[in-house]
């Protein structure tokens, strides 16, 4: 996608890719809302969505090239499973608060999922959002934070640095829980855990996750693939 | 406006599936809803950002969800998630402004509402309603609950001349006729006219309307009014609302792309935010022009 579209964020979808994927093919349910916060990874959650069939092969085929309904970050119509059009960071957490405390008010068995970026805890609103969620006790939300160390101008620690977030998470009434956002058994047994508070799960990942060439480095936030790079980033990964 | 927007939330909320989120704002004014409403009037404490995003997946799970605040903290503030979060997605969330124009006057800058219904009209399908009289707020009320697409509703303070009893709430109101200027009032600076106009002879006093609705796409001119324009002896537009994006803006724009061109056009508007001493609203809009001493002489 991102290949043939000339485009670039891939580093941040790889990162996401594997817990998302999970997420959508093993426990969403219908009833279940997914909420991209970090919308620059579109491209993770539109795989996601193809992965569940709920995109075809011809509208991944489209992203981000004229008259596509799959645009660089989620649009606001046309994807039913896409409730919200993110891409400015700091939106999806109270997003995702506002469908738990619905579904609560309500007593409906729901479960709504967000998952952030690490950097994106540089906003001011996604903490508004913790405060609230964690005050309301929105037992039913989820979020995965993903925590690849990288953002647009160097490392999280060098631009503006919490490290460790999660330490500064376990503040609030939540139950925090870091793991290795690649490791797909640890990321099972957390979310199958049983839940008796809002959680936050802290995704250890990598930024380009599975290609050598983009794995932890900061330009591939931003660069598009070259087809060599293309051939070598396929063959990596089919490798591995 | 306060407690008759809470005396119809009351009654509203007995009928609605209601969820009302504040600011923490609302305190000896809004308690009887609270009582009510219970787990779902939900003080969303000083985060106008997540309340509004909040408010707006609350719409999309069709409540009717309401978020409260003095004004500029209910529109400045958390104005990208106005934007993103609710009208991107064309969520009917009823955004209520307290203090519209200077109603916080004294309170300083910082709580002055005189740029609202203009940046919000810059965004999809936003109803705004400014309420004219304490007696509208009712009918206010029930045209934002009822309303399919975003609504902000801007609460100011009702300022009827005493013993005088408003026609029934409507967008377009004829409220005093003369051979004078049609002057256009937008929300309560209309009450604010209503003595010094009737005591002015017939033949100078001016044709007052209320408008309590905006944008004109959505609340189109009366017949009677574009009349007037096209034949009387001019128009002038008062609003408490910074010159840039105001309505008469979007009236003259309105009226030149139909071929309407008034005899005169004048404009009395908020000034901007630059001012170097501060007083309760009176005082802000003499400073503004928008008194009764500045009209008088904007329509001589």
């Amino acid at each position: 996608m991102h290949f043939e579209s000339r485009v670039g964020h891939i580093g941040g979808n790889l990162s996401a890719l594997d817990a998302t994927l999970i997420v959508f093919n093993e426990y969403l349910r219908p009833c279940d809302t997914f909420i991209l916060s970090k919308g620059h990874s579109a491209g993770a959650l539109y795989v996601a969505l193809w992965s569940v069939g709920r995109l075809s092969d011809e509208d991944l085929k489209s992203f981000h090239k004229d008259d596509t309904l799959l645009a660089g970050h989620p649009p606001a119509h046309g994807i039913p499973d896409i409730p919200f059009a993110t891409g400015s960071l700091g939106h999806g957490l109270s997003l995702a608060a506002g469908t738990a405390l619905g579904h609560q008010l309500r007593g409906e068995d729901s479960r709504t999922y967000c998952l952030t970026s690490d950097a994106e805890w540089q906003e001011g609103s996604t903490w508004e959002a913790l405060i609230f969620a964690a005050h309301h006790k929105l037992t039913d939300l989820t979020v995965l934070v993903d925590h690849n160390n990288l953002q647009g101008l160097g490392t999280t620690e060098a631009v503006a640095s919490m490290s460790p977030l999660w330490e500064k998470l376990r503040g609030f009434d939540v139950d925090v829980q870091v793991i290795d956002g690649h490791d797909a058994s640890a990321i099972r047994g957390v979310l199958e855990q049983q839940r008796d508070r809002m959680r936050v799960v802290v995704l250890r990942t990598t930024k380009g996750h599975g290609v050598s060439f983009m794995q932890g480095r900061m330009e591939w936030h931003y660069l598009p693939l070259t087809p060599e790079q293309f051939r070598t980033a396929l063959a990596e990964i089919e490798a591995g | 406006m306060r407690t008759q927007f809470c005396d119809a939330m009351v009654k509203r909320a007995g009928s609605a599936d209601m969820v009302f989120l504040t600011g923490d704002l609302g305190f000896m004014a809004l308690e009887p809803l609270q009582a009510v409403l219970g787990e779902r009037f939900i003080n969303a404490g000083v985060s106008e950002q997540n309340m509004i995003s909040v408010a707006a997946a609350l719409a999309r799970q069709n409540f009717e969800a309401w978020a409260y605040s003095i004004a500029p903290f209910c529109y400045a503030r958390p104005f990208e998630q106005i934007r993103n979060d609710v009208t991107f997605h064309k969520l009917p969330v009823k955004l209520v402004g307290n203090g519209g124009g200077y109603g916080y006057g004294v309170m300083g800058p910082t709580h002055h509402a005189i740029e609202d219904y203009g940046v919000l009209l810059t965004l999809p399908e936003i109803l705004v309603i400014v309420p004219a009289f304490d007696e509208d707020v009712a009918a206010a009320v029930e045209r934002a609950g009822a309303s399919s697409s975003p609504t902000y509703l801007r609460l100011g303070r009702g300022e009827k001349p005493e013993g005088y009893q408003p026609p029934a709430y409507a967008p377009w109101r004829w409220l005093t006729k003369g051979a004078g200027m049609s002057v256009i009032a937008v929300g309560p600076l209309a009450g604010t006219y209503l003595a010094a106009f009737e005591a002015l002879p017939e033949a100078e006093r001016p044709n007052l309307w209320a408008v309590a609705e905006l944008p004109l796409e959505r609340n189109p001119l009366p017949p009677e009014l574009v009349g007037q324009i096209k034949d009387g002896p001019g128009v002038c537009v008062v609003e408490e609302h910074v010159k840039q994006g105001g309505f008469a803006s979007s009236l003259a724009l309105h009226l030149s792309m139909r071929g309407v061109h008034p005899r005169a056009f004048r404009h009395l508007h908020a000034l901007d935010h630059q001012y170097d001493r501060y007083g309760a609203q009176p005082y802000m809009r003499e400073k503004s022009g928008l008194d009764v001493r500045g009209m008088l002489a904007a329509i001589s």
